[in-house]
């Protein structure tokens, strides 16, 4: 399933303040598809309030989010888009499949089965296991599980390497490649240094 | 992408989870229960006196209960995330609310139906009028749920929101109180109570209504 071009996510004149601290103003970007927009900068300088604010979560001090030219609250915005935040957003006393099958009925079916989604993030088996008896890694590759089993064409991912060994790592990288290749875009923050061959990154420094 | 199967995903979701940890359903069950078996150890032996203020005991008894399990209904999600993957859902999250507020209802109201029967004879409550206790219960208790969803969306960003949230929800509830304790009061004594029964049945409708938007808008804040 290739998605179309022409979709834009777009920060205009962004700025957040919070207690009266200027974490970050006059930000701007321009995501079109294929593109990695990679957030960068030291503890508290305002990463995941960016990504919450590009989640609609938080309103901007100034400024605007736009999608495909609309403001994000009067657009398909929401239809398009998947969140992984720092927090898992599973269930711990519903099994692996349960957890999915939610997800799943919440968005639209996208590109994978549940089956097919599991196999790619190697937790094939672990279907009728309860989430709580979950390592901290396999839970965060379930809840990224749920960006390939909804469609969606933003991939907005908070620190998404966290608790992952280095094979978790370079499998999430491989499936945000094939994401970008089939035209995703993915905004996300990290302290690990990614790798992710022949894909366009742009990076964001806060101060 | 249909709308009804997100609704019943959420349903769905909600009633394995209470399943699975059924102490957090059993204690306000158990509180109601209590409540109303220690009011005839503190009043005495006095029958007459216990059956005229029973329908107002078993009332405010389902009223503090409601108090007791609200918190339950957003604060797991709110603390493991899954209330932003809710909100960031394509489909009205006012629906998908709703959704979860029936599901709490029919965890922690229904059972209260079931049981409340039984110490209405334990107060000495006249049989005839133990069919209006429970239309009033059915159609009081969900208001309960649904009201109070308000007050625990706004306060579950809070570490300690329990003192706001019963000062912030009680008094709401005062009406519905008011209107079904008279009614099961006015049945005891043989009147014809339908003036207090539609008065509930459009205030349910009412809450039905207006409720979820507000506790949708109220979670998004809460979330920020």
């Amino acid at each position: 399933m290739e998605i179309k071009p022409g979709y834009r996510l777009e920060g205009d004149d962004l700025s957040c303040i919070r207690d009266d601290r200027v974490l970050f103003e006059e930000l701007a970007f321009e995501l079109v598809p294929g593109q990695v927009l990679l957030l960068e900068g030291k503890n508290g300088s305002g990463k995941t309030s960016l990504l919450r604010i590009l989640c609609g979560f938080r309103e901007p001090d100034t400024g605007q989010v736009y999608w495909c030219g609309d403001a994000i609250n009067d657009s398909q915005y929401y239809a398009d888009m998947a969140y992984v935040g720092h927090l898992d957003g599973v269930k711990k006393e519903l099994t692996v499949l349960e957890n999915l099958k939610v997800s799943l009925a919440l968005g639209r079916p996208g590109q994978y089965s549940i089956q097919q989604a599991l196999n790619k993030v190697h937790l094939v088996n672990y279907e009728d296991v309860l989430v709580q008896a979950l390592s901290a890694g396999q839970k965060r590759r379930l809840s990224l599980a749920r960006l390939l089993i909804t469609q969606n064409i933003v991939w907005i991912l908070d620190e998404p390497f966290t608790s992952l060994d280095k094979q978790g790592i370079m499998l999430i990288e491989s499936l945000m490649s094939e994401h970008c290749a089939k035209g995703g875009m993915i905004v996300l923050t990290s302290h690990h240094d990614i790798d992710l061959h022949g894909v366009d990154v742009q990076r964001i420094n806060l101060p | 992408m249909s709308l009804s199967r997100a609704f019943f995903a959420i349903i769905r979701r909600d009633l394995v989870l209470a399943l699975r940890r059924r102490s957090e359903v059993a204690n306000p069950l158990l509180f109601f229960v209590l409540v109303i078996t220690l009011f005839p150890l503190g009043i005495g032996a006095q029958p007459k006196l216990l059956q005229a203020i029973a329908p107002g005991i078993i009332w405010v008894s389902a009223l503090l209960a409601a108090m007791l399990s609200l918190d339950s209904l957003f604060r797991s999600d709110f603390d493991d995330g899954s209330l932003e993957q809710i909100l960031l859902s394509p489909h009205p999250a006012s629906v998908l609310i709703l959704g979860k507020i029936i599901a709490h209802w029919l965890v922690t109201g229904l059972p209260l139906l079931i049981v409340a029967p039984l110490l209405a004879v334990f107060l000495g409550m006249p049989t005839h009028s133990l069919g209006i206790l429970l239309l009033t219960l059915l159609l009081g208790t969900p208001v309960l749920s649904l009201i109070g969803a308000i007050g625990v969306a706004l306060t579950v960003g809070l570490r300690r929101g329990g003192m706001i949230l019963s000062l912030l929800v009680l008094p709401l509830y005062v009406p519905v109180l008011i209107f079904a304790s008279n009614a099961v009061e006015m049945a005891s004594s043989g009147l014809p109570v339908s003036a207090q029964i539609n008065i509930l049945i459009s205030i349910l409708f009412m809450a039905l209504v207006l409720a979820p938007w507000p506790t949708a808008a109220a979670l998004k804040m809460s979330i920020n």
